[in-house]
């Protein structure tokens, strides 16, 4: 066991869980929410302290802050090793930002029950946190399954649809949500028997890259290694035709878990396939990009698109869209090419800001209008003008407008989508358009226009405000982050070109399949 | 007369090898005496003298890590005394504790004699721990049959309930049937690793030893192969697999709640380490008992999942959900044929099956109302309302049995399909993936039943719900420390870690 120093990335996680924990074992109402303020609020602080810190920190096999902890499977190779790589920093700033604003929004929610509310959250939070920081791909899914479990509860206890329905919508996401896991665990356990690591005993990244640098898989291999990973992250990032589950969890999810689950665990699977599965399965993602592309943009993109179009519940089209960009993100991961798994992570710390910024205004919306119905709405501007342009903020960071993060993720996608595939570029750019309709189309339902009959007798007995203060800050830590990264992407993409051109230097990427 | 054969015998004979089973034999004998002659007021303080005895012989248990038994055999070779053996025993006092307090919580709620209760789970307990070191098939019939006996008892003790009378008749006909075959079996094997004509023959067939080395020497004798197969069908009835599980359900569903815990853990658990020895025994054999084996796992798994998905008594449920363990189980047996880890797997699988299993029937035990066999989903309804700790408790224990991360069950899973990937049991290793997904639909049924939904008073009352029994201290304390440890070894493996792991 390492000497128990001070280290960061083990606090992030631990704050979180244990203020939980305290809530757990009863701790008064009011201490609980002083607590939680510092639950989420460490991780966060620390997230900054080491994006800030990243490029002095000293660098030991590509990760910095690196550390192991010993839990007692060392036979089997499983340490607790916590590390940051250009891959994972951009990814643990944005748990870290969305936590704290999820969790914000939480403390002022005054949802039934706050204090298991909070504790749940920051279950996830600290679930999240470990996810990023793991080297150790056992913990990596470790902690995904930590954070994934409280949201079915929060779904199922919390939902904002009937009570059947809430309870449908957490069945069918633990079902998916499990066979994705499940798969995605066979799949790991496989790469970590077939890629010998099994006789040197570690399921840490940095040996397993070495090894399978020393002593690459068969080919066969490979393809069915990578399909395992494939399928089973894809269920878990809602890869056309197996996303049902998330525009119904998202629909009845309360505000702060749809924000973490659509904002940061989604990532997961892409991570994982961008981090594990590309770099030690060159010939995987050459057998299956085209398949892998062709689901992204005919399913994710174009499919799902006219879906989102033709809803008429905020909160769906929020859903849909967040299952709609996340084609986005695969067509990236097809590519395989440094630029295009770049734009595939800067794209997923863009989209994570951006859908909880979409989320959290959802529900502020929802409070001021009673109805997520886009056809019973109109007007709020009138009375609401700084949650409009909130709104409107959010939804242009969503199609990709230049000086929002989006832009730069969705464009070096679009870039490198040119040379794998002229066709898909060509339907991927067309998706921006149809994205860009139904976005603006609901923020003018909401927003302008004239009030509806039925909105006018709503807003007649709730006269509604306008964005409150407690509301606002976590609107503006998010949008904030979107508008930095917007303007000063170099922040993020520094870093991660350098590790991506590491990692895709020792085996040679496969070249584009067309 | 020349008695110094049997003194070289008596020699052998190494008491203090099986001193905790002694005591426990005689705290089981205290408990009858203390019942005639203690005043009927004082009564009442009997199972605490189980729960606390058992409590205090488990550091006794400890203490034989440490002598110098472990290795080596005694009583003539009837008993072997391995470290697997050694934490099986603490598993098993263990198990003898929580069915003892389980009983503290079912058993007032019945007119039935109380004392007769805890002297049969101290017996039984004490021929598990036997059994778990048994090197001999005498000593191994012997074991196994004080165990199935104590079951007959206990299955039919609530004796004013027809479920639990039928419960127990259709153990008692399974048993019996069971234990014909499984002695059959072992007839044939002593006989035939007893014929003069073939080489390296041996008078000693029942020793396992000794048998290893006979059936080494003959990879493909036709006899013993029909032996060994029913040795393994006497001793997959005792685990409830395919196609032996037929008497799962409805023994689980009549038997009284603690002795439905202590069958579908005690029992099992007895049954995998005796399978985990003959297989070892049966190595050479390992041509028919690994295809077996995995046929029988893959069937047992499928079934036991499809047939709890369609139950909506919990009793029930866990049941068919225990066949499914089993066949998790299976796996881990299966693999130990090639992997060294497989053993591993299958000790920890059981010690995070305990910890749940437990924590579920604790909540069972103070759910059910007076007709015991009575336990339906719906009376779930609305527990985290009610009582916020049971409700919690339960969904650790369930969590842990679907496999669900940070909770031990997880880690069960986890070191099971590493160790059935390793041994290249690619089919089993699907099948066990889609039986998570499919168990994770029912248990998930269960604990929405207790926490998201709510229990709306039926009009007659025929069909209302009966009231959940207060929590006691030392339950509500042993329940949660059975909740605290299943996440704790979930995360925090430390030194039960390094054993299994470092295999």
């Amino acid at each position: 066991m390492t000497s128990l120093t001070f280290d960061p990335l083990l606090l992030a996680i631990m704050a979180p869980l244990a203020v939980a924990l305290a809530i757990a074992l009863g701790l008064p109402k009011r201490w609980s929410v002083r607590l939680a303020y510092a639950g989420f609020g460490v991780p966060a602080l620390v997230a900054l302290w080491a994006w800030w810190q990243y490029g002095a920190a000293p660098s030991d096999h590509g990760y910095a802050f690196l550390r192991t902890y010993s839990t007692g499977l060392d036979g089997l190779g499983i340490r607790l090793t916590l590390g940051l790589n250009g891959i994972a920093l951009p990814l643990f700033v944005l748990a870290g930002l969305v936590g704290l604003a999820a969790g914000l929004y939480a403390l002022q929610s005054a949802a039934e029950k706050l204090k298991i509310y909070l504790m749940l959250l920051l279950v996830m939070v600290g679930g999240l946190m470990g996810v990023f920081a793991s080297v150790d791909v056992f913990f990596f899914y470790f902690f995904h399954e930590l954070a994934l479990i409280p949201s079915f509860l929060m779904v199922g206890l919390w939902g904002t649809r009937g009570a059947t329905e809430n309870s449908y919508a957490a069945m069918k996401m633990t079902i998916y949500l499990t066979l994705g896991a499940m798969l995605s665990l066979v799949g790991l356990i496989a790469l970590y028997v077939q890629s010998g690591a099994a006789g040197a005993h570690s399921f840490n990244l940095i040996t397993l890259r070495e090894i399978i640098a020393a002593r690459p898989l068969a080919e066969t291999v490979q393809h069915h290694l990578f399909a395992l990973l494939l399928f089973g992250f894809g269920i878990l990032v809602s890869l056309w035709p197996l996303h049902t589950w998330a525009p119904l969890g998202y629909g009845a999810a309360p505000s702060s878990a749809a924000m973490l689950h659509a904002g940061v665990l989604k990532k997961f699977g892409l991570y994982g396939l961008v981090q594990i599965a590309l770099p030690l399965l060159p010939a995987g993602i050459a057998h299956w990009g085209s398949l892998l592309g062709a689901l992204a943009v005919f399913g994710n993109v174009l499919v799902v698109g006219f879906i989102t179009m033709a809803q008429r519940d905020l909160k769906q089209v929020v859903g849909y869209s967040s299952v709609m960009h996340m084609g986005y993100a695969f067509l990236g991961v097809a590519t395989a090419s440094v630029l295009g798994l770049g734009g595939v992570v800067l794209l997923m710390v863009a989209h994570g800001l951006s859908v909880a910024l979409l989320f959290l205004l959802t529900t502020s919306i929802h409070h001021r209008t009673h109805t997520f119905d886009l056809t019973a709405m109109g007007g709020l501007a009138r009375t609401a003008p700084v949650l409009a342009a909130f709104f409107v903020a959010g939804t242009f960071a969503s199609i990709g407008l230049p000086g929002f993060a989006n832009f730069w993720g969705e464009l070096t996608i679009f870039v490198a989508l040119w040379k794998f595939s002229h066709l898909f570029t060509v339907l991927a750019v067309a998706g921006v358009v149809i994205s860009a309709v139904y976005g603006l189309r609901a923020a003018a339902r909401v927003f302008f226009g004239p009030p509806t009959e039925a909105f006018a007798i709503v807003a007649a007995e709730h006269p509604p405000t306008d964005l409150r203060w407690n509301e606002r800050v976590p609107a503006l830590i998010l949008l904030a982050a979107l508008l930095f990264i917007g303007f000063w992407p170099r922040s993020l993409s520094a870093p991660l070109n350098a590790t991506l051109v590491q990692l895709s230097a020792p085996a040679a990427v496969a070249p584009a399949a067309k | 007369m020349d008695f110094s054969a049997l003194q070289a015998l008596a020699a052998s004979n190494d008491w203090m090898a099986i001193f905790p089973e002694v005591l426990l034999g005689c705290l089981a004998l205290a408990l009858l005496v203390l019942e005639i002659v203690l005043p009927k007021s004082l009564h009442s303080s009997l199972p605490g003298v189980a729960l606390f005895g058992v409590l205090a012989i488990l550091p006794s248990q400890l203490l034989s890590f440490s002598v110098g038994f472990i290795e080596g055999d005694s009583f003539n070779g009837l008993l072997h005394h391995s470290y697997e053996g050694q934490v099986m025993r603490v598993f098993f006092l263990l198990a003898a504790v929580l069915t003892c307090l389980l009983g503290t919580v079912s058993l007032p709620r019945q007119r039935v004699p109380r004392t007769e209760f805890y002297h049969i789970v101290l017996v039984v307990t004490a021929a598990m721990m036997l059994l778990a070191q048994s090197n001999h098939f005498v000593m191994l019939f012997v074991a196994l049959e004080t165990v199935t006996i104590g079951f007959y008892i206990l299955v039919s003790y609530f004796r004013g309930s027809p479920a639990s009378l039928e419960a127990g008749l259709k153990y008692l006909v399974m048993g019996a049937l069971s234990s014909a075959v499984l002695l059959f079996g072992i007839v044939l094997l002593y006989g035939v690793s007893g014929n003069p004509m073939l080489a390296e023959h041996t008078a000693t067939g029942m020793n396992f030893d000794s048998l290893s080395g006979f059936l080494a020497a003959h990879p493909h004798d036709f006899l013993a192969s029909v032996g060994i197969v029913l040795v393994l069908s006497g001793v997959a009835f005792k685990i409830g697999a395919f196609p032996f599980q037929i008497w799962v359900p409805d023994v689980y569903q009549g038997a009284p709640t603690p002795v439905t815990a202590f069958l579908a853990v005690g029992s099992k658990a007895a049954g995998f380490i005796v399978l985990l020895v003959l297989a070892r025994t049966f190595s050479a054999y390992a041509w028919l008992t690994v295809p077996v084996l995995t046929l029988m796992a893959g069937a047992t798994l499928l079934f036991g999942n499809l047939a709890a998905l369609t139950q909506h008594n919990v009793k029930r449920l866990i049941g068919l959900s225990g066949v499914s363990h089993a066949g998790f189980l299976l796996l881990g047996v299966v693999a130990a044929a090639t992997v060294p880890l497989g053993y591993g797997a299958v000790y920890f699988y059981l010690f995070a099956y305990l910890l749940a299993s437990y924590a579920v029937f604790g909540v069972m035990a103070h759910v059910a109302g007076p007709d015991d066999a009575d336990q339906e989903l719906a009376h779930y309804a609305g527990l985290y309302k009610e009582r916020p700790f049971l409700a919690l408790v339960l969904a650790i224990g369930l969590g842990s049995l679907a496999g669900i991360p940070p909770l031990a069950g997880f880690m069960g899973k986890l070191f099971i399909f590493i160790a059935t990937f390793r041994a290249g049991h690619y089919g089993l290793l699907g099948i066990a993936v889609v039986s998570v997904v499919i168990s994770i639909y029912y248990y998930f049924s269960w604990i929405r039943a207790a926490f998201f939904e709510s229990w709306t008073p039926p009009a007659d009352e025929a069909s209302a719900r009966p009231a959940p029994t207060p929590v006691g201290l030392t339950a509500g304390v042993i329940l949660g420390v059975l909740a605290a440890c299943t996440v704790i070894l979930g995360c925090y493996q430390g030194p039960l870690g390094m054993w299994l792991s470092g295999r």
